[in-house]
């Protein structure tokens, strides 16, 4: 069946070819069903791309605007802002070892990093529909450059608070190793979540309108921001160690400012980020050979 | 032997009117979407009727060193053939196995971003293309070179023209170096000797003993390229063989009248927001024969239905012909036309015909307007393709020379004050 190429000519091309032939990854392709394991080495392959993609993000996000990477910082600090005058003469007073804005600061950094994660990673998807529809890569590397941009606002904001700490007098003690942890923690769940999300909203836009909104309500839950647990009573303390980002929010201040670390709270959110994260990554590899036919 | 591709019972199933084709961009619809899919898919997944195959049992093997060309009419299956291999989508059933890095240029400038500039491009594109950062890196210069955007490289590609956005897009792609390489055809895009470029590039990297799938309607091109060609139609492989052989059955399925019709009611290029007026449209030849290859210099007739359902409308139609990289190279309308200017028509079939079609051997598109007097009422791009096939258009025996354009204008030539030379003629 195949035609002929000038055999005198390209005999020693197939020949070299089939030396190195051996060497040549093969690529198999076909139907898969049910649920995937996460392809790490493949994952890894791609650790460039991934790179690239959040560098795209960076850039774009800043492009022609006037104050560019400021915004990163003007966030958290319009936010602190905000809460320290709207609540700093109710919340502030029982809690007068540190200043009011910095608890707000030291609560709302991550809490920021987990919105931010959260909300970019649902969208990414389907925000790069053209990449979908036109080249194969890990769909991973999407949701996964969404946290990593907002995991690089989080790192800019931590500057605001390198330099809030000594305005404050407030001078941290080994216990802020702890802070990577519930990092962590905090991560776990927001990729999960968005892992999950950014499958879902390729199938059904709903949640492009759904989430902002739940985002916006899920700060009232996680009142560790902005208010200290010990006043919401035995039911209110028992509703509240089970969201994890209040969890994850509540030892980061712990660790940044020395205060004693919740363990039950953290351990029962690591627990749960376990779950949401392999629940999430699992329900997206699953979907995800459908994205280029259903976006 | 071994095989670069090798491609086994491979089939694609799409499902018809499954509820999550249309996109949603607004609360409402996106609630009543909710509300109604809630029902609708649940009676989707059992019709079989609403199923579709791309692509149905399609077997074929590729040695390295191969430029297989992949020819079939619009919707035969080329690109979804393409989108499985390049693990884009996924098959329904079958198995492909691939051997090498494979580089799929399904599109130019994939993942190109409007706002960054034409250096940062080149690193993003080529990223997402599969190359490594030191690659891009020690291949850059090249890029830039080939491109021919040397001054624009710190302008946002936003700001750049669509021929040096193309050129810098295929220059990136050009040099991804896989071993196997996927080309659609929409990457001869770009002025001629860009084209011949990207021609020489492909015949370059087919050269070093690499594999090439060349999917085309430029049968120009496929021959001068391909060292075997596939034909596709409804799916299947109706054609495994040399460029030639394959071509012929290529052109027998276009003349297949059923190639000539296309219903436009539920069209894909429907331009948002039209109302849907025309419901299809026939291509015939100067007698009146539906098909859609065409000989050079034959006349073409363009039959549209369309019912307004209702509306009285003073119908005006325009069409116009695009090559196949989507460039417009004529149209026509009726409204500036004489003699045609009708009222309170709410259903019919317009014809128009074009005497004597200018255009060279190639795969051509028809763009159709339907307006009422002067507002467009129903717009389809690309809504039907046609094939011009050369001819000895002057009885000479002769077909007249490619590569000059793809419109054909007959001429008379004419000698005068000839000086008859001494030498004795030949013969």
């Amino acid at each position: 069946m195949g035609i002929g190429l000038e055999p005198g000519t390209q005999s020693s091309t197939r020949e070299e070819l089939r030396a190195e032939g051996d060497d040549l990854p093969v690529t198999v392709i076909e139907p898969r069903s049910g649920w995937q394991i996460i392809d790490f080495r493949e994952l890894w392959r791609a650790r460039e791309l991934l790179m690239f993609l959040i560098w795209r993000d960076i850039k774009i996000r800043y492009k022609q605007t006037a104050i560019g990477a400021a915004w990163a910082i003007l966030q958290p600090l319009a936010m602190v802002a905000g809460l320290t005058f709207a609540l700093g003469r109710i919340a502030g007073e029982a809690n007068a070892a540190v200043p009011y804005w910095l608890f707000v600061l030291t609560g709302m950094l991550p809490w920021l990093l987990f919105t931010g994660s959260v909300t970019q990673a649902a969208m990414s998807v389907v925000n790069n529909q053209q990449l979908v529809t036109k080249v194969y890569f890990p769909r991973l590397l999407l949701p996964l450059s969404a946290v990593g941009l907002a995991v690089i606002d989080f790192l800019v904001g931590c500057v605001v608070l390198a330099i809030g700490l000594p305005i404050a007098g407030v001078t941290p003690t080994a216990q802020i190793l702890l802070a990577p942890l519930a990092m962590a923690v905090l991560l776990a769940t927001a990729l999960g979540l968005g892992l999950g999300l950014s499958a879902l909203t390729v199938r059904y836009r709903d949640f492009r309108v759904i989430l902002p909104l739940v985002i916006q309500l899920g700060m009232f839950l996680t009142p560790g921001i902005f208010l200290q647990s010990a006043k919401f009573g035995p039911l209110g303390e028992a509703i509240l160690l089970a969201n994890p980002v209040q969890g994850a929010v509540v030892n980061f201040r712990a660790a940044v400012l020395g205060l004693p670390p919740d363990w039950l709270a953290l351990a029962i959110a690591a627990a749960e980020a376990t779950v949401l994260l392999v629940v999430g990554a699992a329900y997206f590899r699953r979907v995800e050979k459908g994205f280029a036919d259903v976006i | 032997m071994t095989t670069a591709i090798r491609i086994h019972g491979l089939s694609k199933r799409y499902r018809l009117g499954s509820s999550v084709r249309a996109p949603h961009h607004t609360l409402a619809e996106t609630v009543s979407y909710a509300l109604r899919s809630a029902f609708r898919r649940r009676e989707s997944t059992a019709s079989a009727e609403s199923d579709f195959w791309a692509l149905s049992d399609v077997s074929f093997d590729v040695t390295p060193g191969e430029v297989v060309g992949i020819v079939g009419r619009n919707g035969a299956g080329k690109s979804t053939l393409l989108k499985v291999l390049s693990r884009i989508v996924e098959p329904t059933a079958g198995r492909i196995e691939v051997r090498g890095r494979m580089g799929s240029l399904l599109e130019v400038g994939t993942g190109f971003h409007p706002e960054l500039s034409g250096r940062e491009n080149i690193f993003l594109n080529g990223s997402i293309l599969g190359m490594s950062r030191r690659e891009i890196e020690r291949k850059f210069d090249e890029i830039v070179a080939f491109s021919e955007v040397e001054r624009f490289l710190d302008t946002p590609v936003k700001r750049y023209s669509s021929g040096m956005y193309v050129r810098l897009a295929f220059a990136v792609a050009a040099h991804l170096e896989p071993e196997i390489l996927i080309v659609d055809e929409v990457l001869a895009v770009g002025d001629a000797q860009f084209q011949r470029k990207c021609l020489g590039k492909m015949r370059d990297v087919a050269g070093h003993g690499r594999t090439v799938l060349f999917v085309s309607h430029n049968m120009t091109a496929v021959k001068a390229l391909c060292t075997r060609c596939v034909c596709l139609a409804g799916g299947k492989v109706i054609a495994d063989a040399d460029p030639d052989t394959a071509i012929r059955r290529h052109l027998a399925d276009l003349t297949d009248a059923s190639a000539a019709t296309q219903d436009l009611r539920g069209h894909p290029r429907r331009k948002p927001g039209s109302d849907a007026i025309m419901t299809d449209v026939t291509l015939t030849d100067e007698s009146g024969t539906a098909t859609s290859l065409l000989r050079m210099g034959q006349g073409l007739g363009v039959r549209i239905a369309f019912d307004g359902g209702g509306r009285n409308l003073r119908p005006v139609l325009g069409i116009v012909v695009k090559d196949q990289y989507g460039a417009a190279l004529f149209g026509n309308n009726n409204r500036v036309v004489p003699g045609f200017h009708y009222e309170n028509i709410s259903a019919g079939v317009i014809t128009c015909s074009v005497p004597r079609v200018p255009l060279m051997p190639g795969g051509y598109m028809l763009d159709l307007y339907f307006g009422n007097d002067a507002d467009d009422v129903d717009i389809i791009y690309d809504a039907i393709g046609f094939e011009v096939v050369a001819d000895d258009v002057y009885g000479s025996g002769k077909i007249p020379p490619a590569a000059c354009g793809p419109i054909w204008v007959p001429a008379t030539w004419s000698l005068e004050n000839a000086g008859v030379g001494d030498a004795p003629s030949h013969g």
